[in-house]
């Protein structure tokens, strides 16, 4: 057991924690310490991993440890971070963190409520970790069932519905995920010799094509559906507009990254030749997402319809750039992920924030807005600024990286599919601006409105949080870019074996 | 003859040994000390349980009619655990005054039907096969119908006499073909004999037909839910567990073992029934709101899954198989639990009833949800390890559609788990069921499911134990 295992251990320990917990006050006490632990953890894995890489450490994973679990299938438990996981895991981090102060105020259960929070953190810190198709699996398993209650317990709206649709809809992907990995396990060594289930130890050994052909469809779709790929990204915005604050956040932010970060890390890493085969569906898919999702955010009236959709859209263009197959694409995909995450955990938190205040979603019933509650409204107008690609903001590193990146391909399929992608910017462009206009400027619609208090402290703390994530990455974005794409590098290495 | 190859038989010895001393307990004692009956029953269960804990070595007696082997020692000793929590669990319904009188029945019976068992799982002949199978199912009629003035209760009975005698005859017809076409009863001889002509294969089919009925597969279950329903809920949980999971054992090594030479046609065969299975039930179980009908439609899909270990038919098949049975133990009992001791203090067995059960009944609702995961294969409850497990060992033998198809039921199944989830936890009730006290006995039965559910997936040593004793083709 090395220091990566205490972020699967620390979320375990703040369960305890919490039912041990007597009162309120200590719940929050538990939470708070858990989450700034998790979150200094973060930052030291940062540190010691650009120490180590500075210091001419070139080893592909970090840090690793390894412990046999199950002998008799060779299944071990093992961890190790490259770069790229060293971000999602302070992206996780930071997400947590500041969901743990956008449910400050819960009015029910808060035990409860809590505990399936740590166990949904439990399992997504756990898919970073994990470099064992098993474990892996697991962990992302252990993520989507807390999302069930967490939702129809606490959420709003039609909340039982929704939580049915997206937990049996996550399962189903992972339905598909399951036989795409027995069927990389069972493949992962020539014929009678030790089967594995370790990525790296898969990676040395080509898996034969007709498998490759089989197995890389079912993983993609598995991790894709995570990831809102169309046509099975139905339950995101039924679930995000159900699902309270926090969760949303959570969800949004790093859930749907699994999706992506599973889709280069086991189906494109693994299966490289079937990947270049059969990208251009996939590309056509994720190209719908992409368009698709920012028209449908704009004819939205909810405002957390409206983020879900351009979630939507933003996951297919992280979908639509891991395909590109390309450094600099994929690079731009993780920074999307990053970004995506960071904005719309701080749109999910401001539109729970207004809500509560409000008591309605409906942009038709909101108007100057800036006026009573400028705190939020400053925050919103950054979040939608960061969306549309403004720089100096998180989004417009990504985004540019990303279409860079897509128009190295230079055949006319791919060039034609990255303009009708990049059209997407414009739209978003439309659909921010249209409900940052009708929601904060002109004159108060609802003379209730007149009356709202401004942010809470544990309010702002959350949200300015989130800010200075999206400005650090808008603004000094070479150290992360550098990380991820130095360890991109085996990635594009086995593309181009 | 060799007294010393009795020994072989210390496990069955000792079981009878138990039953021996409870009758003459529920004869000769009477007045105060009756009143640890019950105890007494649970104790020399447990002391059979753990005294049997490692696992016998390979030796055979009678010539070979009788077998032992290290893994069916094992197989035995998960019977004994889940005989065990259901002895504790069935207390509070024996207390009631109309069983009170005739409960050391309910121990005698049970206990000679997992002697049956017993000699069914370490059979090495078709004749002391069929001999347990008979004892299984016998007493097993009587238990079912244990309730006797519950009209529910009497036409269970009535029900399962008559299929399982049905079964049996059909099972009869077929190993009586088995012996005309190969001349030998001895499961070791048998497969040199077996060229795989068209009537050895309906041999076969009747063979089979017969242990359907018993595991309940599709098209074979059509008895299952009404006896579920009907018979008394500690009865209803040994069926689904132990009756169940042992029949399950028992088609495997003999499928292994004596029907080694048609493999092709009985995988076939079996791909069939699983998926017919795994669908026809897990459509069923969305439609059902009495908890026991609902379960037993459960646990036919779970049959089903059972089956992906016995198509594999290799050595990681049994192994996954006879670790899902363990698993699958620990899950149900803990939803049977629940049921029954709602059923006892509330009567209500709907699934309406448990609306809103979290507020008043937190605890046991926890129980019921974790078991229900479990069930559901949601990591990191063991269910998850134990239903990899055997898609894995199904997909080592190629069959990657199947384990798709069982999948996507899974699916399914997580829908109608989630139900009584959402019923316990999210549904509001105006007049839930009211909060009460366990009994002692419930709860460590209800803590013993508990742990098994949490520690039996994540530490592997037990997994690791038993796939070191399985074999396969």
């Amino acid at each position: 057991m090395n220091f990566l295992s205490l972020f699967v251990g620390i979320p375990v320990v703040m369960m305890l924690g919490l039912l041990l917990a007597g009162n309120l006050k200590q719940i929050r006490a538990v939470m708070v310490a858990g989450a700034t632990a998790l979150l200094a953890l973060a930052v030291m894995l940062t540190i010691m991993y650009l120490g180590e890489r500075s210091a001419g450490n070139t080893a592909q994973m970090l840090f690793r440890a390894d412990v046999l679990w199950f002998a008799p299938f060779n299944i071990h438990y093992a961890v190790g971070v490259d770069g790229i996981s060293v971000v999602m895991l302070l992206l996780s981090a930071v997400i947590v963190f500041t969901g743990t102060f956008a449910s400050w105020r819960m009015a029910m259960q808060q035990r409860e409520y809590f505990m399936w929070f740590c166990l949904l953190a439990t399992g997504v810190f756990g898919f970073f970790i994990s470099i064992d198709l098993f474990t892996m699996f697991m962990f992302y398993e252990i993520a989507l069932i807390p999302m069930y209650l967490l939702i129809g317990v606490w959420g709003s709206g039609r909340k039982e519905y929704a939580a049915m649709k997206l937990t049996l809809m996550l399962m189903g992907g992972s339905a598909f995920l399951l036989v795409g990995i027995l069927g990389i396990y069972f493949h992962s060594a020539p014929a009678g010799g030790t089967y594995t289930m370790n990525l790296l130890e898969i990676a040395q050994y080509r898996i034969p094509m007709e498998a490759q052909r089989l197995f890389f469809p079912l993983t993609f779709i598995g991790f894709g559906v995570l990831g809102a790929l169309f046509p099975f990204h139905t339950w995101s915005p039924d679930g995000h507009a159900s699902a309270p604050t926090a969760v949303s956040m959570l969800h949004a932010g790093v859930l749907m990254k699994l999706g992506g970060y599973g889709c280069f890390r086991v189906a494109i890493y693994l299966m490289p030749e079937a990947a270049k085969e059969l990208s251009w569906i996939f590309i056509l898919l994720t190209g719908i997402s992409v368009v698709y999702g920012a028209y449908s955010a704009i004819v939205q009236k909810d405002l957390k319809y409206i983020n879900a959709y351009s979630s939507v859209s933003h996951c297919g263009l992280v979908l639509f750039a891991i395909l590109m197959l390309n450094q600099t694409a994929m690079t731009g995909a993780v920074l999307q992920m990053l970004s995506h995450g960071l904005m719309t955990a701080l749109f999910f938190a401001l539109i729970g924030m207004i809500y509560s205040r409000t008591h309605t979603r409906l942009i038709t019933e909101m108007g100057g807005l800036m006026r009573v509650i400028p705190f939020l409204g400053v925050g919103y107008v950054i979040a939608g600024l960061a969306s549309l690609g403004l720089p100096g903001l998180s989004g417009f590193v990504a985004e540019m990286t990303v279409f860079v990146g897509a128009f190295e391909q230079a055949d006319t399929f791919h060039r034609v599919m990255t303009i009708l992608a990049a059209t997407s910017i414009v739209i978003t462009a439309v659909y921010i601006l249209r409900v940052i206009g009708k929601l904060l400027y002109g004159s108060v619609v609802n003379p209730a409105h007149q009356q709202l208090k401004d942010a809470t402290w544990d309010e702002r703390l959350a949200v300015i949080g989130l800010m200075l994530a999206v400005a650090a990455v808008g603004l000094a974005p070479l150290w992360i870019s550098d990380m991820i794409s130095d360890s991109m590098v085996t990635v594009v290495e086995q593309l181009a074996k | 003859m060799d007294f010393g190859n009795l020994l072989y038989l210390k496990e069955e010895i000792s079981l009878i040994l138990v039953m021996v001393l409870l009758l003459l307990f529920d004869l000769f004692c009477t007045g105060k000390i009756r009143r640890y009956f019950q105890l007494t029953a649970c104790v020399l269960m447990a002391v059979h349980t753990l005294i049997h804990l490692d696992p016998m070595p390979d030796g055979q007696a009678f010539g070979g009619m009788y077998i032992n082997s290290p893994i069916l020692s094992v197989v035995k000793t998960i019977l004994n655990v889940g005989t065990l929590i259901i002895f504790m669990q069935a207390r509070n319904w024996l207390s009631r005054e109309s069983t009170s009188i005739k409960r050391g029945e309910f121990y005698v019976l049970t206990l000679s039907t997992l002697l049956g068992m017993y000699f069914m799982i370490s059979s090495g002949n078709f004749l002391l096969f069929f001999i347990g199978l008979e004892t299984a199912s016998v007493p097993m009629a009587a238990l079912v119908a244990f309730d006797k003035y519950k009209h529910n209760s009497a036409e269970a009975g009535a029900k399962y006499i008559l299929s399982a005698v049905f079964a049996s005859g059909l099972m009869l017809y077929g190993i009586s073909l088995i012996y005309g076409t190969t001349g030998t009863l001895y499961f070791e001889d048998i497969p040199a004999g077996i060229d795989g002509c068209p009537l050895q294969i309906m041999a076969f089919v009747f063979f089979f037909a017969g242990m359907g009925f018993k595991i309940s597969l599709v098209p074979f279950h059509l008895w299952t839910a009404d006896v579920y329903e009907g018979a008394p809920t500690s009865v209803t949980s040994y069926l689904s567990v132990i009756s169940k999971g042992s029949a399950v054992f028992v088609l495997m090594m003999i499928l292994v073992k004596v029907f080694a030479p048609i493999v092709e046609q009985w995988q076939m065969m079996l791909y069939g029934l699983i998926v017919l299975t795994i669908s026809i039930a897990n459509l069923f179980a969305i439609r059902q709101q009495n908890l026991k009908r609902f379960m037993a439609f459960s646990s036919i899909s779970q049959a089903g899954y059972l089956m992906l270990g016995v198509i594999a038919g290799s050595a990681q098949g049994m192994s996954a198989l006879v670790y899902y049975v363990l698993v699958y133990l620990f899950s149900n009992l803990g939803v049977f639990g629940v049921i029954s001791i709602i059923e006892q203090r509330s009567g209500k067995v709907r699934m309406e009833d448990y609306n809103g059960l979290y507020r008043t009944n937190p605890r046991l609702s926890i129980v019921m949800m974790l078991s229900l995961f479990s069930l559901a294969g949601i990591p990191p409850f063991a269910g998850f390890f134990s239903k990899f497990f055997i898609f894995m060992s199904a997909a080592g033998e190629g069959f990657y559609l199947l384990v798709l198809l069982a999948l996507v039921n899974t699916i399914l199944s997580l829908y109608y788990y989630l139900l009584i989830v959402k019923a316990m936890f999210i549904n509001s009730n105006e007049s839930p069921i009211a909060t009460f006290r366990s009994d002692n006995y419930t709860r460590v039965s209800l803590i013993a499911c508990l742990l098994g559910v949490l520690a039996l997936g994540i530490f592997s040593m037990i997994y690791d134990r038993i796939s070191l004793l399985a074999f396969g083709l």
